[in-house]
């Protein structure tokens, strides 16, 4: 028997623990083991009764002062002598920018591996963690392993849903260890205007690409998307090579399902297809009939979006 | 004068990827190989750095033989150096083994200031090589860095976080992961193509770096991959069609209705 056991989580954000626990207490269940959340903070102590009311049989929490801000050095020194301590079977830590680079640095602090991004996890018949991933830009999802212990895979947020909160017993262990000081420092911070409504949880979303020349004719879609009672969306180019947003939807960013998807003048790189992929139902339109978003189109309208779209919005408003 | 080393991967063109209909699988077999796209970014960055404070710019790559020509497009580019890092003995190697890897030859490489890589390869978008590596080599990382600026020892760094831009400072040597926002990178032109291809490219292989065989290849990896499916597409393809745009514009609109995503 290894003396590895229990199945832990960790990240800093908080939504995303609880979806964390919700996918390692089926993880623990399926292995008849206990699940603990990792709590690194400073004076958290209330946050650990929540974890508790979301799942977590056990609560590690370390306080200290170096916490308060979040830098890779302190995270990944408390981690690693909590993981050399307890020995736990499989880690989940919260795919978000900075958990990445902890999960990182951790995992090779210990030698062992990490799967990163995983989109579903479960555990086959000799007990082992199986974890998927999107490969290949999105082209294809790979299923792997880990030989090293704990098994550790990142997940991003909203892949898994998280536990009816109730009320539940658990047990809070404070933790004293070594923690290291940052070797970074923060000089300023410039929070990111959030749209109000998260493009995750839309019903529907107008985006637009390489097809918008420029950026005053973005109208157009706003317009269809209003019309509809929808967000609009951009792909990557728009946000990077023009920078006129920064937030765009693909693999590297939004992964969106909403019931209809209208890509509008967007030619469909993998990437992109990898966010919109659980639409229910896509519509394409762009002039080139060979683009490759209408492979993965239910719909598909070849030609110009400056006619096609505002053509849309007038018939939606005589619908109504 | 700082001595910049940047870590590039030769990956697969994702984009020429074909998969087997009947069996869902990637043909990998034929797939041309490319340099990673942000790994482009970092390049560009370590020259804009050269040539605004002086200094010298490594490009380091673990890869097979062709990964030569990734290293040709970063000389051209404006690197000043190149090592390909190739073995057969690397076959298979995962994060944990190419990171060990590289790390070894930085060492053999000798001091350094910076050493700047891509957010992620276009292939397999792991983004743990460059928090690997920096952890071996005991150094601090700054990841998804869309700005940078280095003075003497000082290196401050605009970050590109889910819900905010963090400026961080770090003494050297340093690690950085840069986006694809931090710069637009350069088209070499002719003549530094044809300079670059009289450029020396050295090779290292397992005993040049004196590297145990045990921590290689797939030995020396800890992440096994057992499947790789496409995933299953099932859309309609129905094309619209009409006289005018007003009639396919009615036409979809029927159809959206019909689906049940349009109220009606």
């Amino acid at each position: 028997m290894s003396e590895h056991r229990d199945v832990w989580v960790f990240s800093e954000n908080k939504d995303l623990m609880l979806e964390l626990l919700g996918k390692g207490s089926e993880l623990a269940n399926k292995l008849q083991t206990q699940l603990a959340a990792v709590l690194l903070g400073h004076e958290v102590g209330n946050q650990a009764n929540e974890l508790i009311a979301y799942g977590a049989n056990k609560v590690y929490m370390v306080d200290h002062p170096s916490f308060k801000s979040l830098h890779a050095d302190p995270y990944t020194s408390a981690l690693t002598s909590l993981v050399n301590q307890h020995k736990p079977e499989i880690l989940l830590i919260g795919s978000t920018r900075r958990g990445k680079e902890l999960a990182s640095r951790l995992a090779t602090r210990l030698e062992i591996g990490c799967v990163s991004d995983c989109t579903e996890l479960w555990i086959d018949e000799k007990g082992r963690l199986l974890m998927n991933r999107w490969v290949y830009g999105g082209n294809a999802v790979a299923t792997e392993t880990c030989s090293t212990k704990p098994q550790i895979a990142t997940v991003p947020p909203r892949t898994f849903e998280k536990l009816e909160r109730k009320d539940r017993k658990g047990e809070v262990v404070k933790v004293d260890v070594k923690v290291e000081e940052p070797r970074t420092e923060i000089l300023e911070r410039k929070e990111i205007e959030a749209a109000e409504v998260k493009l995750e949880e839309a019903k529907v979303i107008v985006a637009c690409g390489r097809g918008i020349e420029k950026k005053e004719d973005v109208r157009i879609v706003e317009e269809l998307a209003e019309a509809l009672g929808g967000l609009v969306g951009y792909t990557r180019p728009l946000c990077e090579d023009r920078k006129w947003y920064t937030e765009w939807i693909g693999l590297s960013g939004h992964k969106v399902k909403p019931a209809l998807y209208i890509a509008c003048g967007i030619s469909g790189v993998i990437q992109h297809i990898a966010g919109i992929r659980d639409s229910k139902i896509i519509v394409a339109i762009n002039k080139d009939s060979e683009a490759p978003i209408f492979e993965i189109a239910d719909y598909r309208i070849v030609g110009d979006i400056y006619e096609v779209v505002p053509a849309l919005s007038a018939a939606l408003k005589k619908l109504k | 004068m700082p001595r910049i080393f940047v870590c590039v991967k030769q990956a697969l063109d994702v984009a020429e990827l074909k998969i087997d209909s009947a069996t869902r699988r990637p043909i990998i077999a034929g797939v041309p190989r490319k340099i990673s796209d942000f790994d482009k970014n970092a390049i560009e960055e370590a020259v804009r750095l050269k040539e605004k404070i002086g200094g010298e710019v490594t490009t380091i790559t673990v890869g097979l033989e062709e990964a030569k020509t990734t290293l040709r497009e970063a000389l051209a580019m404006g690197a000043d150096k190149a090592y390909l890092i190739s073995d057969p003995a690397f076959e298979d190697s995962d994060t944990l083994a190419v990171s060990y890897i590289l790390a070894e030859a930085i060492k053999k490489l000798g001091e350094f200031d910076l050493i700047i890589c891509g957010e992620a390869s276009s292939d397999s978008f792991s983004a743990q090589v460059g928090p690997r590596l920096a952890e071996r080599l005991g150094i601090p990382q700054v990841t998804y860095v869309r700005k940078v600026s280095l003075d003497g020892d000082n290196v401050v760094a605009e970050r590109s976080l889910e819900d905010c831009y963090e400026t961080v400072r770090a003494k050297t040597p340093v690690l950085l992961a840069v986006t694809g926002e931090i710069n637009e990178p350069r088209i070499p032109s002719l003549m530094a193509i044809m300079k670059a291809s009289k450029k020396e490219i050295v090779m290292w292989k397992v005993e040049d770096l004196g590297i145990s065989k045990e921590r290689v290849g797939k030995t020396g990896s800890a992440v096994q991959v057992t499947d790789v499916l496409a995933p299953k597409v099932e859309r309609k393809k129905i094309e619209i069609k009409g006289e005018t745009v007003g009639e396919i514009a009615e036409s979809l609109v029927k159809a959206l209705v019909k689906e049940g995503v349009v109220g009606g």
